[in-house]
């Protein structure tokens, strides 16, 4: 997704003389198009966070869209009050772009992962948060998007190569997309974690379970109208995503369930409790937090059968 | 007279009165009285440094107007010394500072951006330059001769995200950046010196690139020399290190570290008000 971010990025920037760009020290193999074309929109402010969303704040106020980029951590959590005084307060269309959300710097740790970035964020009133689910969505995406009024985060991967079956690109903002139809269960999924997600309808299918699966990648506004659409023809929907099982979709989706008072349990595919310092690929970090194919398979499954479905978090490791 | 001359000829003048230090400390006695809230002496503090500002430094043709100077107050608990100043230029009537601090007004302890004149909304303390800091280099790439101003306290260098702004400032010559720093040594459990030493303030500016200059705070006409010295064009951004007197202009608040929050009695008001002379 950084990748066609980088790209798409750099073609808009050819339309448009607003359009700035400013790294804090990362981005290296991947920023370099915009940063050759454009060296007078281009900064890297070294590893400075708080200082790039207030100077983004500064820029914005002055007619600039300026774009700020780094890992999903540095970009979200270490600026957050500069994002909330900054862009958000003052209605500056700052655009934060965080990279790798959930766990996919896996092998780096605990402090590359992005578990919360979406929770925190969607408490703030006023900035559109999106989470494409794959690489030709980020550019349909970021296309449709870039120009709006206020701020925006945008939650991408890394990943420029797998494309979620079905999605082929399609994205509006404030609805969620089906990518696969089906009566007995629903499937709800956000950002990169989209394509397990298939992967486990398919999965079900085998087993004789029709399920339906649903992407939602605008969080803020959310698609409030189509997930009550949806949630309300089941009686169980699995929310899968790599983050934090507070605050993100899953959240999202029990708020519309008892805002419209629909008769739907919510079971949540999420991380439920902090990674204990093992790391691994990502493949490796979804099996040990609950969030491979197989535990999304075995939740819905659960769910079907009536039972609560248990957190496969930390079991493979013999923790708890 | 033109607006150039209004704003660069002398301290400004208008419907309000002059735009001097006195006048300003007049209206911060006044309403902060009136309100009943503190942060007195901090606005007392920066009262000659604003008038020096905003009577004869900084070009701002009206509020929101696209091309002019911007102005960060980075200490925003001093919002009432900014208030008079935008009263003494004319922006807010009378009507409307007397609702400083009172239920809907945009006049809070700190400066709201909702407020025509506030270019930045501030309060967070560490976040004023960084926002200073984006506008000067959007002015640079935008080919204007905008200056910016942000005015910090001493102890918001503790924050270090005050110095990830000064690095950038100084890495990209900005020197149509003008930090002053209200140098008053006191923060609000305590003298600086105390808290967290920072002596040596200049030549730590000087090593981070910045053009430092040391002045007293309260002599408006060397502040504005100074400034209007500065070469906002090329080279290194600016940094005035105005010495202050904590609370200035009533004695028994000067270097008081309790007038950091304290409002006035109204033993204190008869005082003070008697010191600084009735608001006009």
């Amino acid at each position: 997704m950084r990748g066609a971010f980088a790209r798409t990025l750099t073609e808009l920037a050819e339309q448009d003389p607003r359009v700035f760009l400013l790294t804090g020290d990362l981005g290296y193999m991947a920023l370099e198009p915009f940063a050759e074309r454009f060296p007078e929109r281009f900064i890297n402010v070294g590893v400075a966070e708080q200082n790039m969303v207030g100077i983004a704040t500064g820029l914005a106020e002055a007619g600039y869209v300026p774009f700020v980029y780094s890992i999903v951590t540095f970009a979200t959590l270490r600026p957050y009050e500069f994002i909330r005084n900054g862009p958000i307060l003052h209605r500056l269309p700052v655009r934060i772009v965080g990279v790798g959300g959930g766990v996919e710097y896996g092998h780096n740790g605990m402090s590359h992962y992005g578990l919360e970035d979406v929770g925190v964020l969607r408490v703030q009133p006023g900035i559109t948060i999106i989470a494409p689910a794959d690489h030709e969505q980020t550019k349909t995406a970021l296309l449709s998007t870039w120009n709006l009024p206020g701020p925006i985060y945008y939650r991408l991967g890394k990943d420029d190569k797998t494309v979620v079956p079905g999605l082929e690109g399609r994205f509006s903002l404030g609805r969620a997309e089906v990518v696969k139809q089906g009566g007995d269960i629903l499937l709800i999924t956000m950002g990169g974690i989209a394509t397990e997600t298939v992967a486990a309808a398919a999965e079900l299918e085998k087993q004789g379970v029709c399920a339906c699966v649903l992407i939602v990648s605008t969080l803020n506004p959310p698609p409030e109208d189509d997930l009550a659409f949806h949630l309300g023809k089941f009686t169980a929907a699995v929310a899968v995503e790599a983050h934090y099982a507070v605050g993100g979709l899953g959240s999202l989706l029990c708020e519309v369930v008892a805002g419209r008072n629909l008769n739907c349990r919510v079971i949540r595919c999420a991380v439920k409790d902090m990674p204990d310092g093992r790391t691994g690929s990502q493949a490796y970090m979804y099996s040990t937090l609950g969030l491979s194919r197989q535990a999304i398979v075995e939740a819905a499954s659960s769910s079907l059968r009536g039972v609560q479905a248990v957190p496969v978090n930390k079991g493979a490791l013999g923790v708890r | 007279m033109n607006t150039s001359s209004i704003l660069e000829a002398g301290a400004a003048v208008s419907a309000q009165g002059a735009l001097t230090g006195a006048s300003i400390r007049r209206i911060i006695i006044e309403q902060s009285r009136r309100a009943g809230v503190g942060h007195i002496g901090s606005a007392l503090s920066v009262a000659d440094i604003v008038s020096a500002l905003f009577g004869q430094v900084i070009k701002v043709p009206s509020p929101g107007h696209r091309e002019r100077d911007r102005f960060i107050l980075s200490k925003g608990h001093a919002a009432l010394a900014l208030y008079a100043a935008f009263h003494l230029r004319g922006w807010i009537s009378q009507d409307e500072i007397d609702t400083f601090c009172a239920d809907g007004s945009h006049l809070g302890v700190h400066p709201e951006h909702a407020l025509p004149g506030v270019d930045f909304s501030t309060g967070s303390l560490g976040q004023g330059l960084s926002f200073g800091a984006g506008a000067a280099l959007a002015a640079r790439r935008q080919r204007s001769s905008r200056r910016v101003f942000v005015l910090l306290s001493d102890a918001e260098l503790n924050e270090g995200s005050v110095w990830e702004a000064v690095m950038f400032a100084a890495h990209h010559k900005l020197a149509n950046l003008i930090a002053i720093i209200d140098w008053n040594g006191q923060q609000a459990f305590g003298y600086t010196r105390d808290v967290i030493d920072q002596s040596r303030i200049t030549e730590r500016f000087t090593s981070f690139g910045w053009d430092a200059h040391n002045v007293d705070g309260h002599n408006v006409s060397k502040m504005v020399g100074l400034m209007r010295g500065f070469n906002t064009t090329d080279g290194a951004p600016h940094v005035l290190i105005a010495h202050t007197t904590f609370g200035k202009g009533v004695s028994f608040m000067e270097r008081q570290i309790k007038w950091h929050y304290s409002p006035l009695s109204d033993q204190d008001y008869a005082q003070a008000s008697q010191e600084v002379g009735k608001a006009p």
